[in-house]
């Protein structure tokens, strides 16, 4: 699954010139699987830090005797109950946001057009919050709903944009994203017992108290959805040119309906487990490329989405002391300035880094 | 200096109709007062509870109370929606954007996220005492929006303004989550507020705003002729001798007394100040003069209308105001965006 776009180098006019192209073209390539060691190696230590360290330290004998089903007095309900679940969902949740936002942005060529900023994550957050609350569905329809929710705000972005990609399609989404929002706001008013933190969890996003059996579910989601990607992704260097020299390229506009489709679905099955997790699908994207010398990584995007929310949730749990923020509300403290950023650069209208 | 009137204004918009086919003023007026009455006498009597009209005028009625626990939550409607009306007109004449309201632009979101910190930090908890923090954050939040999207190469589109005062809002509502997850006493206070409601505040919390709401709509009506001036472009005005820095500042003045106290009363409802300065131009053409009272009228009958529709609409329980205003204004919205086209 590489991904890289190697550009092309410029022969040195020397003896030696295949020589030299071959390099180049070699040099971006090890360059990405440097990357994404380096990033395994990021997010393994992200993940140690979550499970072992915070209000309650678990050493890692003692975590490696747990997992083997060990009873240690307290330290086991902790880790099953509260630190393990949070930790893994963090990382499955990241990942599918930061490899569906990443195909959003190169897919729409714009880093503005990031499944939360027009809607699609809110979209699936409201469905989700209509089966659970309105029909009183559990387990795998939830999911469903929220499927079904994320394609519908998608399939209305793109009828509202038309042929028009860049700003339309993003102010777009922003209209229905605020719809969106109303809609879980109405939902929530109608609910008699008020749980603030469960308003939380589908207004922005939270990785606390999710059983096992919905993280479960979500694996089993992105076993099928991950491979489905890295296949279809192969044709994304194209996409990227554009829609008509993708389209000279052999790669028809349909290949890349699939690979949006295959972006929603991802954010939709994260959405069913974690809630719209605010602005991981937005930074992923842009970070990775940063990273990767401005080309376009999904792998790369995947990881550094899951390094944001498993960092996002450990700040938001201990930072504060007996304040237990959600993982939404610390991405989006952190996330709106980011993009505050890009725009105040105005590198936004045509092809951003 | 009546000459002055735009023949095609920018911001008149996709929604502005065909002048030739636009009711006189004096018929355009007797549509909107009678509009904004009906509105008052529908918020008066339907509900949970029907009332007879004659209820109304009969003090000793059985229904009586209830008429005046509705008429609390109208006249708050009723200035609320002038309010937004008024700032939306005033936005989008002074920026020149079809796309402009103080709820998309962010300035009702640094409102909320002040009174935020001032509740938390402060202590403070009377409307009265929160209408200072909400003017400061609703001024810093325009100022940083429009900042922000000035910088670039083509400076401060229409665009990139609403998408600026989007992410700005997003970055602030999750600064002011923090802050009342941090103090759970407010949470309570907060659940129906920041969804936008003018349900159960009672007179004396807009007796507490109205000073401000008179002097915002004051400035706001005398700065009718700037805006004419500014449609026809920066260096026209000044070179028809507008001293277009100060009135500017006037005009922005106006903006956060009315959008911040409307938040202050109300908290932050979006789209009002979007919808109703693009059908008033269909109504009335546009010549501020004309566009900045009939956006009053609008705004106060479109707010009470919602709130009225939101008790009926899913019984039994009721529709906040703000959520009714994004269901009318989200769709407005797309309509706008997809008529605009390029040119935006």
């Amino acid at each position: 699954m590489t991904l890289a776009v190697d550009r092309p180098a410029v022969p040195s006019g020397t003896v030696d010139a295949a020589g030299v192209v071959r390099r180049a073209r070699r040099a971006p390539r090890r360059h990405l699987r440097r990357l994404w060691a380096g990033l395994v190696v990021v997010l393994v230590g992200a993940f140690a830090v979550r499970v072992l360290l915070g209000d309650y330290t678990v050493t890692i004998p003692d975590f490696v005797r747990i997992l083997g089903g060990e009873q240690i007095p307290g330290a086991t309900y902790i880790v099953w109950e509260s630190k393990l679940p949070r930790a893994v969902l963090a990382v499955l949740a990241g990942l599918a946001f930061g490899i569906g936002g990443a195909i959003f942005q190169t897919t729409l060529r714009n880093p503005l057009a990031s499944p939360d900023i027009v809607g699609v994550s809110l979209g699936a957050s409201a469905a989700a919050v209509c089966a659970i609350a309105l029909a009183g569905w559990t387990g795998w329809p939830v999911s469903a709903a929220a499927v079904a929710g994320a394609l519908a705000v998608a399939l209305a972005v793109r009828l509202v944009a038309g042929d028009h990609g860049g700003f339309r399609l993003v102010l777009a989404g922003i209209g229905l994203a605020a719809a969106m929002q109303s809609v879980i706001q109405y939902v929530f008013t109608r609910v008699d017992e008020y749980d603030v933190q469960l308003v939380l969890r589908w207004l922005t996003g939270s990785v606390n108290g999710v059983a096992w059996s919905t993280i479960g579910l979500l694996a089993i989601a992105l076993a099928v959805l991950l491979p489905a990607t890295a296949w279809t992704a192969r044709s994304l260097p194209a996409s990227e040119l554009g829609e008509d020299a993708a389209a000279g390229l052999g790669v028809g506009r349909a290949r890349a309906d699939v690979l949006m489709l295959l972006g929603v679905l991802l954010v939709a099955v994260g959405v069913a487990a974690a809630g719209p997790i605010a602005f991981v699908a937005f930074l992923s994207g842009p970070m990775a490329r940063a990273l990767n010398g401005g080309r376009t990584s999904l792998l790369a995007a995947g990881l550094v989405g899951a390094v944001i929310v498993l960092a996002g949730d450990h700040v938001g749990a201990y930072a504060f002391a007996d304040l237990n923020l959600p993982v939404g509300v610390v991405t989006g403290a952190f996330g709106a300035p980011f993009l505050l950023w890009l725009l105040a650069r105005g590198r936004t209208g045509r092809r951003a880094a | 200096m009546t000459a002055l009137v735009p023949t095609r204004d920018v911001a008149s918009g996709p929604l502005g109709g065909d002048p030739r086919r636009r009711p006189a003023l004096p018929a355009s007026a007797a549509i909107a007062i009678a509009v904004l009455v009906g509105a008052g006498v529908l918020s008066l009597v339907v509900g949970a509870r029907a009332v007879p009209p004659t209820a109304l005028w009969d003090a000793g009625h059985p229904l009586r109370p209830v008429v005046e626990a509705r008429l609390e939550r109208t006249v708050l409607g009723l200035a609320v929606g002038a309010a937004l009306g008024l700032a939306g007109a005033l936005m989008q004449g002074l920026t020149r954007n079809p796309l402009a309201d103080p709820g998309i632009l962010g300035v009702n979101a640094g409102a909320t996220f002040a009174m935020v910190v001032a509740m938390s930090t402060l202590g403070l908890s009377a409307t009265g005492e929160l209408l200072a923090p909400a003017f400061l954050g609703a001024a810093l939040a325009a100022a940083l929006v429009h900042a922000i999207a000035s910088l670039g190469r083509d400076g401060a589109t229409p665009m990139k303004l609403a998408i600026t005062g989007a992410a700005l809002t997003a970055g602030l509502t999750s600064w002011t989550t923090g802050l009342l997850l941090a103090d759970r006493k407010t949470v309570e206070t907060f659940r129906y507020w920041q969804v936008g409601t003018i349900a159960g505040r009672g007179f004396d919390v807009l007796l507490a705003g109205l000073p401000f709401l008179l002097v915002g709509a004051l400035l706001a009506l005398t700065g009718a002729r700037l805006l004419n001036t500014l449609a026809l472009g920066e260096d026209l005005a000044r070179g028809l001798g507008r001293r277009t820095t100060r009135d500017r500042l006037v005009i922005a003045l106006a903006i956060v007394l009315l959008a911040g106290t409307a938040t202050a009363l109300a908290g932050p409802i979006a789209f009002v100040g979007l919808v109703v300065p693009h059908v008033v131009r269909g109504l009335v053409g546009p010549d501020h003069a004309r566009v900045l009272p009939f956006s009053m009228l609008a705004g106060a009958a479109l707010v009470v209308l919602a709130d009225t529709a939101g008790r009926v609409v899913l019984p039994p329980s009721e529709v906040q105001v703000g959520i009714m205003a994004a269901a009318v204004g989200v769709p407005a919205f797309m309509v706008l965006i997809r008529r605009a086209g390029s040119s935006l």
